[in-house]
Order: structure tokens, then sequence, then C-alpha cells
């Protein structure tokens, strides 16, 4: 019976054109049905059979998405026919399908070598082709002989397939170079450009992971750089020279000339053409005849219209905007006119060469342009821009602002951007500048107390961080406050129930620091002998008097309380802890209140409380290192490698949300901002109490009902009627950005104010690039390879040098002082020491490589 | 991650319709079945609301993704993000001009039902990810070649 079963099944299998067409009428069930057949059908031993069953099931895997690698054996049954419409469908099989995990991979090596090394081209590149699919270190290491032979096959469409798969094989398996690798050099000098373009892009790879292996090469380059005429030969060899050239500046001068050359062509095409330019400005742009020719020719891209060449035009400037900025000026005009195009990869391109073209004259005015296209812009764009002026701003430690005030408004303004979802920064922004520039506190609490007293903003959560910051920076310059009373209410407000619990804390310690400061200005006030308060003016002219009278300070006292009580009993510890911690204060300072109206008594438990308050309060924060934590000597018995594996599970939950954010600006605010709650730390009191008012709150909000964006106000940076908003409603047309902006203007402002700058580890650290050490072996080898290859009289040389191989250190310092020496009569100027230790350096590492001397 | 393997590459070749649904699929890198899906449905995503006047480039993770539509079909290649986007879309149209040349206008049909020889043809055009045949002649000569054995 099982015979016969079979036999129907071989004679009436559906072919792959029937399987799709009955996929085209109807699908789900269809799939599952032909796959019972396909699995009955791969089983039988007709190779026809089950190959066309392979080959249906392919199709099914590729295009949906259905597993076969359960057919794996089958696929080595099928490869193994003497047919060749079976081998490709098998072949194709296996290269869709097979992994590093596949068990049978063992069993398609020797099928392998024999398909590489039939007479048959055809079943060679089939192949060849697979092995370059799915190449595993133990196939790479078997069959690098057989890849060697054909690398130098006669039949040019082998070699090349054989090129393409020896990528892989160096990648697998290292040792390959020492065999293949001369090979793959003779090829370079093949006159057939399509077997030139696989080695060229064999190459072009190699020299991107490690440039420095194949220096030594760069005369083969060269050549062909002048005489190819194949553009994708070309582009691959210039990508290969970029590489080079940027390791080996001497090498950036012989070769900008042949580029030079190649650009100026009459009919050269755009893709080449746009390579040489971008080789320029990343590699050569050292060297001034190159440059000037690329930036005049980028020119051609940027006023096109296509829209492909606009966008690359200003993709390329933005390469050599950092080392050539004239360039970019030169072009300002496209850069504006790209802002307003609709496609947002080109408004991108030119958002970044924009904020390039920032500097400390016009920043306020690019700025308030930007703002505006922020404000009609979608959510993407209008973060991209936010984001892009915060980098731009704060780079180098805010080295473009000279009016911190404007640029603290500013961070205010775009927290009320409707879209804005760059809190995290703008918050570490805000707190840096607090403890780095003392002159724009006083701004930076105008500013927070607009933000904390706005209840529409609490209800949005991107802007927590930022009322995080504009809570502790109320907090801790509270002596900038004219309304301390106003402050604890804002931060005591109903609302500020949708605070995450971690920020709610933090707006209650900055309560309790205005607690303290209120208290110790009405104590203070109070005492006969004190010196008389100075008087200090605010920048609005009312000067400050007295300070609290019993009421004012009772009825803070009182309103305080209340706020906490309810707050006595959340769940969250740390917002239950400060809450209880304040009303514990006031509990013992509050009797004396009354008190100190009749009794002049300075002696008394609330004064010392609140004084040892004060003085908690009083030490200047500044910015913390990021190298801070590493300079703190460990104590005896900490053992910080000990493997706390076991603390994974029972904590996962609570150490998973830390590490979801990975913005390290986030981590060094976040800590800043606990490192006050923790420490109890201190603000300045030594300011004049702030003038009795009534809750300018509720006023506030009579007048003016919630706001978010408001109605029209203006832009008057001087009003201090408590109206911070500053965006505007007119939406101006979009070419408001003139040329006009960038012309260097002469202002008279005032000075810039400090800023308080680290030595070091001012910047949050980056991690470094992990660097595979995968490529050493690689690299070695290939430097081995390239000492054993010999060509001419470059091979006296080498093998001189291999004699030395032992003692490459002293060797090789007496080549570079003697090259120093040549050098130096040539006028450039080098030092001896740092290059010997350079090569030192070098040395220990790799074999230091010798770039042929024809290229010096 | 999963696609960034070795550097310079095309990692992988994509033909979607406007529904997004995949003709053709051709991975150059090590991919999970989930991924491609993914993979697949994210680039759909990106290219299938872009203008025509737009450019032809799109960043994808962190790569670029190099498309062109004709008709009804999305050609779509995944470099790495410093390759020569002006080549490859050359690449991509050269693709197209052999494609038409075997099928005689071809259609979304032809693809189809001649999947196998599609692939035929992508091999013989791009191996392990790098272009190894640019002259149109050339690969359509040895597909005749093959077609003969077969």
């Amino acid at each position: 019976m099982a015979s016969s079963n079979s036999l129907m099944d071989s004679l009436f299998q559906r072919s792959l054109e029937d399987l799709i067409k009955g996929l085209r009428l109807g699908e789900s069930t269809f799939i599952s049905r032909s796959l019972e057949e396909i699995r009955r059908e791969i089983k039988l031993t007709d190779l026809s059979t089950k190959s066309v069953a392979l080959q249906k099931l392919s199709y099914l895997a590729a295009l949906h998405g259905v597993d076969m690698a359960w057919a794996a054996f089958h696929a080595v049954e099928v490869v193994s026919s003497s047919r060749f419409a079976h081998k490709r469908i098998g072949y194709h099989a296996i290269a869709q399908s097979f992994s590093d995990q596949t068990p049978v991979m063992l069993l398609i090596t020797n099928q392998l070598r024999k398909d590489l090394n039939s007479s048959n081209e055809h079943e060679v590149s089939l192949a060849l082709e697979c092995l370059a699919r799915i190449g595993t270190d133990d196939l790479a290491r078997d069959l690098t002989s057989e890849v060697f032979t054909l690398l130098g096959s006669s039949k040019a469409l082998v070699r090349k397939k054989a090129i393409g798969v020896v990528l892989r094989v160096f990648d697998k398996y290292p040792d390959a170079v020492k065999v293949c690798f001369k090979r793959l050099v003779e090829n370079l000098e093949s006159s057939d450009p399509q077997l030139l373009s696989a080695v060229v892009g064999v190459f072009c790879e190699l020299t991107a992971k490690d440039p420095r292996s194949y220096l030594p090469l760069a005369p083969e380059f060269y050549k062909i750089l002048v005489d190819s005429r194949n553009n994708w030969v070309l582009i691959k060899v210039l990508k290969i020279f970029a590489k080079l050239a940027s390791i080996e500046p001497r090498l950036a001068k012989k070769v900008a000339d042949p580029v030079c050359e190649h650009m100026r062509k009459q009919n050269v095409g755009k893709s080449l053409l746009f390579e040489c330019i971008r080789t320029v400005f990343s590699s050569l742009s050292d060297q001034e005849t190159a440059l000037k020719l690329a930036v005049a020719k980028i020119r051609e891209f940027l006023v096109d219209d296509d829209p492909n060449l606009k966008y690359l035009g200003l993709h390329a400037l933005s390469i050599v905007a950092g080392k050539h900025l004239w360039a970019v000026l030169e072009n300002k005009e496209a850069v504006v006119k790209a802002m307003s195009d609709e496609d947002p990869n080109v408004k991108l391109e030119a958002l970044h060469l924009l904020m390039a073209m920032v500097n400390e004259d016009n920043v306020t005015e690019i700025s308030r342009i930007l703002m505006n296209y922020a404000l009609k812009s979608d959510p993407l764009f209008c973060n991209e821009i936010i984001g892009s002026i915060l980098v731009a701003c704060s780079r180098d430690s805010y080295e473009i602002i000279v009016d911190f005030d404007w640029y603290v408004s500013l961070l205010g303004e775009m927290a009320r951007v409707p879209h804005c979802q760059r809190g995290k920064e703008i918050e570490h922004q805000l707190i840096d500048i607090g403890t780095r520039v003392k002159d724009a506190r006083l701004e930076l609490v105008r500013v927070s107390r607009a933000l904390l007293i706005d209840p529409a903003l609490l209800g949005n959560q991107f802007l927590h961080p930022i009322l995080s910051a504009a809570a502790w920076a109320s907090g801790e310059y509270v002596e900038f406050s004219k309304s301390p009373y106003e402050i604890a209410e804002a931060l005591l407000q109903p609302r500020t129930c949708l605070l995450p619990d971690s920020i709610r804390a933090i707006y209650i310690h900055s309560a309790f620091k205005v607690l303290v400061f209120s208290l110790g200005a009405y104590f203070s006030a109070q005492e006969p002998t004190s010196p008389p308060l100075a008087q200090e003016s605010t920048s609005s002219g009312h000067s400050v008097v007295n300070g609290f009278t019993y009421n004012s300070i009772s009825s803070l006292v009182n309103m305080i309380e209340l706020g906490l009580c309810s707050l006595s009993g959340t769940i969250d510890v740390e917002v239950q802890e400060r809450a209880k911690n304040v009303l514990g204060f006031i509990g013992m300072i509050k009797h004396e209140i009354a008190e100190k109206a009749t009794s002049q008594n300075s002696e008394t438990e609330a004064h010392r409380a609140i004084a040892f308050m004060e003085d908690v309060f009083s030490e200047e924060l500044g910015p913390v290192s990021s190298t801070a934590q590493e300079k703190v000597p460990l104590p005896e018995g900490l053992e910080l490698n000990e493997n706390l594996e076991g603390l994974q599970e029972i904590c996962r939950e609570v150490l998973e949300p830390m590490a979801e954010s990975d913005y390290s600006s986030d981590k060094v605010s976040f800590s800043v901002a606990k490192l006050r709650i923790r420490d109890q730390e201190e603000a300045s009191s030594s300011l004049p109490p702030p003038l009795e008012s009534s809750s300018l709150l509720a006023e506030h909000r009579k007048r003016h009902g919630l706001y978010y964006l408001s109605s029209q106000k203006s832009e008057d940076h001087n009003d201090r009627e408590g109206n911070d908003n500053n965006t505007s409603n007119e939406y101006p047309p979009a070419n408001e950005i003139s040329v006009d902006s960038f012309k260097p203007k002469k202002k008279i402002s005032k000075p810039r104010p400090v800023v308080v700058k680290l030595d070091e580890g001012d910047e949050p650290k980056r991690k470094p690039d992990a660097s595979s050490s995968n490529d050493e072996s690689l690299s070695r080898a290939i430097q081995t390879a390239l000492m054993g290859k010999g060509k001419g009289k470059e091979k006296e040389k080498e093998r001189v040098k291999e004699n030395h191989e032992m003692n490459v250190d002293t060797e090789n310092i007496e080549q570079s002082s003697r090259r120093e020496k040549k050098n130096k009569k040539n006028g450039e100027r080098s030092s001896k020491r740092s290059s010997r230790r350079q090569r030192g350096k070098e040395a220990s590492v790799t074999k230091p490589v010798e770039v042929p001397d024809l290229l010096l | 991650s999963d696609i960034s393997i070795l550097s310079l590459q095309i990692r992988f070749i994509l033909l979607q319709n406007r529904q997004g649904k995949t003709r053709l699929a051709k991975y150059y890198v090590p991919l999970e079945e989930s991924e491609k899906h993914k993979v697949e449905y994210e680039v759909h995503r990106l290219v299938v609301n872009r203008d025509s006047k737009f450019t032809n480039f799109v960043e994808f993770r962190t790569h670029k993704v190099i498309y062109r539509r004709y008709a009804g079909l999305f050609f779509s290649l995944c470099v790495d993000i410093t390759d020569n986007e002006l080549a490859y879309l050359e690449c991509i149209h050269l693709f197209v001009e052999i494609l038409d040349h075997f099928f005689s206008n071809v259609c979304e049909l032809d693809l189809v039902f001649n999947f196998h020889k599609v692939y035929l043809i992508l091999d013989e055009f791009i191996l392990a990810g790098e272009l190894q045949e640019t002259s149109k002649r050339a690969i359509i000569e040895r597909m005749s070649e093959l077609e003969k054995l077969e």
C-alpha cells in the first residue's frame, strides 16, 4: 500500500505553480494542507518529487513565514542529486534555511567539496554561493584549500565568485588568510572590471574593519584609482582610500590629485562625483585644492531639483561642517531654503547644518525662529528642533550662551510647546545652569515659579521632569523668590497628585526649604540685636522690607501643615517620610511662633532648630564631576566585585525601571536631585525676607484661567507681571530665517556671567565602543601574509625585516628615526619622541606596518 | 544587534507591493523568522507613505534603506549608513531592467509565479551581500546558460 501511495503522490504532485495558484485563491488552510502534502512528498525516495516538494517549501518559507528547518536533511539529499535542477533547488533551500545551529551542517561539507571541485562551473558557482551565505567556522576551515584553488581558476566567473566568498571565509577562519591572501592580491591586477570590482569590494570591507593592515597595498589601489574607468570600482577604491588616508596623512596628499581629476571630468557620473566629494570631506579635508573643488561641486548638488541630490548635498556639508564651517556658510541660502522642504529627511539635514552655523551672536535670533518653526511642525520634527537647540546651546558648558537670563526663559518656553518630549534634557540643563551660573538664579527662580503655579502643566507627563527641576530650583534658591508663600502653595497644590512619587518627594522637600527659609527670616527679623538686614533690590526695582509678619508666617505654616497632612498616610515611603519629617518639624516650632511676638529669647528650642536647619541648607551645591565617584576611596572591607547574582532574582522589578533610561544625562540630573533630598543639603540664607503678599496664585487663576498656549502676549523680555508665556499665536511666514541672521552683529550687552566648569568630568561619560578582539587574529594573519608576500624590490625589504622580526621595537624605532630625519629635511615637523612612543604602543599590539617608500 | 555584522554590505533586499505583501525577500545576514517579519513590516511602513517627491533614502534602525517604486512594487535595499546611495539606486534600476528583459514588461504576477527564477537572477547579481556583476549583458548571457541546464 505504501508504495502505491507514493506512486500516487509522485504522479499527482502539485507543482510550484499549482501551489502558487492555490495560494492566491485562499490562504491559511491552503498553506496547512499544502504543508501536509509537502511533508509526505519530501520523504519519498524519488529525487524529482523530493525536490519539487522542497521548492514549494522554500517558497512558503520565504514568503509566508513557514518554518522549514525540519527539512534540512532532505535538502542535503536533494543537493546530492546529479541533476543540476535538483542541485539548484537544494542549494537554494540550504542557503535560505541553514544556520550555525542546523544539526545536519556536517553532512554538507563533503557535498560542497565535491561540487567545488567539479569541472562544471555552474555546479561550482552554486556551491560557492551557498558557502558564501551559510559558511560556518568548520566549513570555512575545511574548504579553504578548495577556495584557494578556485581563486586561481581559469574561468573568470568562478574566480569572481570565489573572491566573493573569501570574505566570509576569512571572517570565520582567519588562518585562511595565509593560504588565500596572495592570490587575492594578485587579482588586484586583473583587467576584467567585474573581477576587479569583486576584489576591490572585498578589500573595501576588510579595510573598513582594520585599515592599518592594508596600508602596504596602497600602491595597487592607487593604480586602480588612476586607471579604472568603471564607476563601481572607483567608488569602492575611494572608500578604501578614505579609510587609509585618515590613518596615514601622507597618503592624503598623494591621492588628492587623482580624486580631483575625477571630479573635473566632463560627464562624471553623479554617484562617483558624490563619492569623490564625500572622500574629500571626510579624509582629505586638509588638502586645499581638493577641498575647494569639492565645495564648488557640492553646490551643484544643493541647487539641483532632484531631491536625492539636494539631500546628499546637505548631508555632505554636514560631514565637513565641523572643520570647515566656511563651506556651510557659503551655502547658507540653500540650507535656509531646505528648512521649508516637505521631505522630513531634507528638513532634518538642514536643521543640523543650521545648528552648526550657530554662534554667540546669532543664537538668540536663530533660536527664536526655530522655536516658531517648532510650533508649526509635526511632533517629530518639533522635538528634533528642540533637541538640537538644547545640544547646541549646552555644548562645552554653554559656550555660546552670553545671556543666560534669555536662555533660562527659553528653556521655560520649551516646556510650553505642546509636543515637547525633551523633558529630561531640559530638566538636566535647568539644574545644571542653577549650579554653575550664579547670576542666572534669579531668572531661574522666576521661570520655575511660572511653571510651578500652572496647574495645567501637571497633567502632561512629558513635563514632569521639568517640573521636578523647577521645584528643586525654587527650593534651592528660594532667597531669590518674591513670594515664598506662593511657591509653597504651588508645591503643595492638590493637583500634584498627578506627579509620580519621586517627583512629589522633591516637591515636598523644596517646600521644606521654603519653610525653613521663611522661618529663619521671620525669627531673625524679630531680633532687636540682629544687625540691620541688607536691603537688596530685585531687578524689578522693589526693595524688600521687613519680612514676615506673624500673620503671614503662621498662615504659611498652617498652609504647609494642611497640605502635608493628607500625605502623611500615602503608600509611597519617600513621600510619607518627607511629609512626616516636615510635619514633625512644624510641630516642634509651631508654638513658638506665637510666643515670638512676646518673648525675645533667642535660645529657645525652636530657634536652635531653625538655625540648625538653615545651616544645613546653607552650603552651595556645585556641579558634580562625572569622575567623582571613581575618586572616592574604597572603605576598608568593602568588596565591590563580589558576585551578587543571587540578588538579581529578588531585585528584578526594582532594578528594571532604572535600567530603561540609558540617557546618561538623565542619570546625572537624577543623582543631583536625589543627592539634595538624601543629604538634606543647603541653600544660602543671607537674603532679606520676602514681601508679605496675598495668594498671587488665586489671583492669577482668576485672571487667566488655565493656560497652556496663551493668548497674545508680547515677547517683551522684561515683562514681570507673572505671565511668562512668550509664545505668540501669530505664525510668521516660513521663510523668516533671513540670510542676514548670520552676519556678525556688534551688540553692547551685559557681560557674560561666570560659568563654573570642572577640570575634568564635565560631560557625562560615554561608554566606549566595544571593539572586537575577533579581528585581532585576522589582522595579525594579514600582516604576516603581507610581510611574507613579495613583489620585486619590496621582497628584499620584507625578507630583511623578517629576519629581525623578533626585535621589532628597536628595529622600527631605528627605521622611524631615519625617516624622521628624511622628513625633517622636507620641512615636515614631527616629534621623534612621540612617534617612538606611538610605535612602541603599536608594536605591542600588532607589528607596525611600513608604508612603501614610493608613496612618501 | 541582529543585522549589524560585517560593515559594508547589502543586508537584505525586499520586494513588496503597496499592501505590504512581500514578493521577494533575500537576507544576507542571519535573522530569525520573527525578526524577518518585523523588518518587513517596518520597511514597508517606512517606504509606503513617502511622497514620490521625497528622497529615495531613509534611515532604518542603524542603517539605511534605499528604495524605489516601480508601478505597484517597492524595491528596497538595506545598506550601511556610509554606502553610496546613488550607486545603489542605479543597482536597483539595473535589477529592474534585467527583470524586465527576462519577463518582457515584468509585472508583479511574473515575479510571483517565477520566484525561483528571480532568485536565480538575484544570485548572479549579488553574492554574499556584495554586488558582483554590474553588466546587464553578462547576467543575461549567464541566465540563458543556466536555462539550458534545467
